[in-house]
């Protein structure tokens, strides 16, 4: 042992990938007893790829991972336990109908019979030697969340961890909660603990730890002792640049609204595709076009301007009015969520995972019915309707689990049609033929490799993702939902996927789009909404988006009133 | 604790199952393989009771095809194991898992039981629908309260139907050994049944009854109205992937609710069968666990019209063929159930290798 204190957990150059993709590379890492040590990242940053190197659930490409100082290979969780590595997840892993007591030592203890008394007092003496405050004999059944996670980290402690890694452990718990859990670190810390807390909260950052380590797109990219630090600072090293230009040149490089020869050109096949880009326009459509129209009609050749919102005489053609939506345990989830879409804007929802940007597409997409609150579209109320009424609507609906949205064993064919079956139905009776046509037509037009009695379910994420868009697009929904349009997509099929979604806000549909990918967000939208615990914090118009602000109210910081 | 350093050694490839989809052959030739390991299996069981297992297979399956009587009784055993096959795929395929085709069986047989003596003035015809009629709305009255906790309370369809089975029997008890029971004889056995209700013979010098063409006629009609209705899809659809069902606008609950019925309504018909073609009144026996053989009919059927006949004939020949072999060979007559038995285990066994086959892993299948 030298001087200073040998790291308890660390890891040198680790790398690993997933087939292409590079999780990690060449991270550094120490993490010393008696300290907390913050990972902040955005989301697929590497944090969860790191904690389970460390957990052993991965094992490190390249790079090796040394506990007290000894490289260590391990093969599995067991091996990570048996070496002091305790990890608290988001999903716990206790059996409700037992104690704490028992679910202590459940797969820990040897022996046939349990002595009741002796684990009780056994896992009596763990807590109150690290000053848990959690009775033994109660029934996990009845506890609160947040005392459900402390009998987690007892069940880390008891058996005689040294490193304790929390992965996001606040997503879950009340703002009070949260508070006494990091008295419960900063008493397990006091008590020569090491601890890794995985966040991408600011405040949680500065309130506990003591270092602080940011992971970008699998790097280190800095490392700093949290009194010094600013959370500015940290913002900008979690989003990876200071201000960033809108990207436009995807947009610029596209035909302006109404240029029929250059939609043709980019659909130089399909004499179907979508010609009528003014298809809103037509009677029954209420919208009154015109008021936006000149700017947009006039691009000039390098950029597109932005939608502009119109200053007077139209109405919204979206209005979300004070959503809230409350879990079955009372937890907001929505705010007073309020925003207005107009025709022709593309509207991107940036925000970390859990902020409540998923449960607002499930409540636009009508899966979910909001606590209070309404949507509106054109005017008339469309929250609460059943998705087929939504369909009809004309609210084209793209999840964020496209298998949720598909039947894997279901054809492509029969997934092309069934959410507009009314369509190819004659007295109940499938019109096979007009099914098969417009699957013909949805696969050329939208280039899935796929034939149409191909099961969904052997299809690649990209072809399955333009089979969502094709049953929705093909509608020419007014109002197009789509949430992480990108996730797990190749480089090609991203583009695809949001060339199409620009289609649509040039054909005059709202769109709103809701996505981790930040870039992705401002890359393609004409304004960003922020959200954060449930609550619309931040609303940006693209070119005026500060993405080091955008940064720290994603972390919960920099909050003004909303408005 | 701390282990050594990594160093260069042979990866672990163990064996796994990988998702797929079956190639064509395999779908047909599972079934067959399923046969072939129950009758190992089986073998061991007739070779322990001190007889050939090839003389019982012959008996089992062979003769009763030699000679004309033992043929039609087929079809007679066929007839209600095609409705509660019938009965079950249609359930199943929705993703409701009615194990109560036993009861909703007896409600029909209870149903026409109650119709058929009240029908004497009726044409021969009227009287022959409305006991098909009663059978159907009985059936489906019966599996209306599991469909209902199912889709409006989450309550497990499984252990209700199954539990309203022994309800239904008790009740079926209580009836004929009550205010049913026949004033002359005694026996627990219900009034018999007009003339008129009968159902008639549809092949000469045998037992096989109208309840054979309709049963028939279900198949035809199961398979069309899942293939070619909206409907149909959207059963599918529902069983499949409720999730995605409900995001493409279907309704889960009324498509489970009309799923559930339809499939009593169906089992309900086999008990008119029996009661209407063979018995000609009810008696607490009047099924041999047909609702449950539905329920190998339908999965030995992978639940397909098709395969659904197919099944059904199968396992009416090995009830058939048990009978005659317990006679011939001295063996005990549940071998036939023990066979029934069997191959159910095994097709679900065998079933999983419509979806997974095994692989090898691979070394980057093994990081993750």
């Amino acid at each position: 042992m030298t001087t200073t204190p040998e790291p308890v957990v660390s890891l040198r150059s680790v790398t690993k990938r997933f087939g292409a993709l590079t999780a990690l590379a060449d991270v550094d890492l120490d993490v010393r007893s008696g300290e907390i040590l913050a990972l902040l990242g955005e989301n697929g940053a590497g944090k969860t790829t790191l904690t389970k190197i460390v957990y052993g659930m991965y094992q490190p490409d390249e790079g090796e991972l040394r506990v007290g100082g000894v490289p260590v290979r391990f093969r599995s969780p067991a091996d990570a336990i048996a070496s002091g590595i305790g990890l608290v997840s988001q999903h716990f892993a206790l059996v409700p109908s037992l104690t704490v007591a028992e679910n202590v030592v459940l797969g820990r203890e040897g022996g046939v019979l349990l002595d009741r008394s002796k684990i009780e007092g056994a896992v009596l003496a763990t807590a109150e030697r690290y000053g848990l405050d959690v009775a033994p004999r109660a029934l996990v059944r009845a506890m609160s969340v947040g005392a459900q996670q402390r009998v987690e980290i007892l069940k880390a402690l008891h058996r005689d961890c040294r490193l304790l890694i929390l992965d996001e452990p606040t997503a879950v718990l009340t703002p009070q909660d949260g508070e006494r859990l990091f008295t419960t670190l900063d008493g397990l810390r006091e008590r020569g603990l090491a601890v890794i807390i995985i966040t991408h909260k600011l405040r949680e950052v500065m309130r506990v730890s003591q270092r602080v380590v940011v992971l970008r797109h699998g790097r280190v990219v800095g490392e700093r002792a949290t009194a010094g630090a600013s959370q500015a600072e940290l913002a900008r090293l979690m989003i990876g640049r200071e201000q960033l230009p809108v990207e436009r040149r995807a947009r610029a490089a596209r035909p302006a609204p109404g240029d029929a020869s250059g939609m043709r050109r980019h659909n130089p096949t399909q004499p179907g595709a979508p010609e009528e880009h003014d298809d809103l326009t037509r009677p029954g459509a209420p919208l009154e076009p015109g008021t936006g129209e000149p700017a947009r009609r006039q691009p000039t050749p390098l950029q597109r301007p932005l939608f502009q919102r119109p200053l007077f005489q139209r109405t919204p053609l979206v209005e979300a009015r004070r959503l809230t939506l409350r879990d079955k345990r009372g937890v907001t989830l929505l705010d007073d969520v309020s925003f207005d879409l107009y025709p022709g804007e593309l509207v991107g929802v940036a925000a970390v995972a859990g902020n409540g940007q998923s449960e607002l597409v499930s409540v636009l997409t009508g899966m979910t019915q909001p606590s209070g609150g309404e949507v509106l579209l054109s005017g008339q109320r469309v929250s609460g309707l059943p998705p087929a009424q939504l369909a009809r609507l004309g609210v084209g609906r793209v999840p964020e689990d496209r298998l949720a949205a598909v039947v894997g064993n279901l054809s492509v064919r029969e997934n092309l049609t069934l959410e507009h079956i009314g369509a190819f139905t004659r007295a109940g009776h499938l019109d096979g033929r007009a099914m098969a046509a417009e699957a013909d037509r949805l696969i050329a037009e939208y280039q899935v490799k796929a034939k149409p009695g191909d099961l969904v379910r052997t299809l690649s994420g990209g072809n399955i993702q333009k089979i969502v868009l094709a049953r929705t697009l093909s509608r020419k929904p007014r109002f197009v939902v789509v949430a992480q349009p990108t996730r797990g997509l190749d480089v090609g099929a991203t583009a695809y996927v949001h060339e199409r979604l620009l289609e649509q806000r040039d054909r005059n549909a709202a769109v709103l789009m809701v996505s981790e990918d930040l870039d992705e967000v401002l890359r393609l939208s004409d304004r960003v909404l922020v959200m954060y615990g449930g609550r619309i914090v931040g609303d940006f118009a693209a070119d005026e988006v500060d993405v080091g602000r955008v940064g720290l109210l994603m972390a919960g910081e920099g909050m003004v009133a909303h408005g | 604790m701390a282990r050594p350093a990594p160093t260069a050694r042979a990866p672990r490839l163990p064996w796994r199952w990988e998702r797929g989809s079956a190639p064509w052959w395999l779908r047909l030739a599972l079934p067959v393989i399923a046969i072939l390991i129950t009758f190992a299996l089986a073998s061991v069981l007739i070779a322990a009771s001190g007889a050939n297992p090839l003389d019982v297979f012959y008996e089992l399956l062979i003769r009763p095809l030699t000679r004309r009587t033992s043929r039609l009784e087929v079809l007679v055993r066929a007839t209600p194991l095609l409705l509660t096959g019938v009965a079950v795929a249609i359930a199943f395929r929705a993703g409701y898992y009615n194990i109560g085709a036993e009861g909703q069986l007896y409600a029909g047989a209870l149903g026409a039981a109650f119709l058929g003596p009240r029908l004497g003035e009726w044409a021969p015809s009227a009287a022959v629908a409305a006991m098909l009629a009663g059978g159907l709305v009985a059936g489906a009255a019966w599996a209306l309260l599991p469909a209902v906790l199912k889709v409006y309370a989450k309550v497990d369809e499984v252990v209700t139907t199954l539990l309203l089975n022994s309800v239904m029997l008790l009740l079926v008890g209580g009836l004929l050994n009550g205010p049913w029971r026949d004033p002359v004889s005694g026996w627990p056995r219900s009034p018999t049944i007009a003339a008129a209700a009968e159902f008639p013979q549809v092949i000469a010098r045998s037992r096989v009854h109208l309840g054979f063409v309709v049963a028939l006629v279900l198949v035809a009609l199961f398979w069309w109205v899942l293939s070619r209705t909206r409907f149909g899809l959207e059963l599918r659809a529902v069983g499949m992937g409720a999730t995605a069902a409900r995001f493409m606008g279907v309704s889960v609950r009324s498509t489970v609710l009309v799923a559930a019925l339809l499939s009593g309504g169906v089992a309900g018909l086999a008990g008119v069968g029996e009661v209407a073609g063979i018995h000609h009144y009810l008696i607490e026996g009047i099924s041999p666990d047909y609702g449950y053989t539905g329920i190998i009919v339908a999965t030995f059927g992978g639940l397909h019209a098709l395969g659904v006949a197919v099944a059904a004939g199968f396992l009416a020949l090995v009830d058939v063929g048990s009978t005659s072999a317990s006679r011939a060979l001295g063996i005990p007559a549940y071998l036939g159930q023990v066979v029934q038995a069997t191959l159910l285990l095994v097709t679900l066994a065998v079933l999983l290798l419509n979806r997974y086959r095994p692989a090898r892993r691979s070394r980057r299948e093994e990081r993750a």
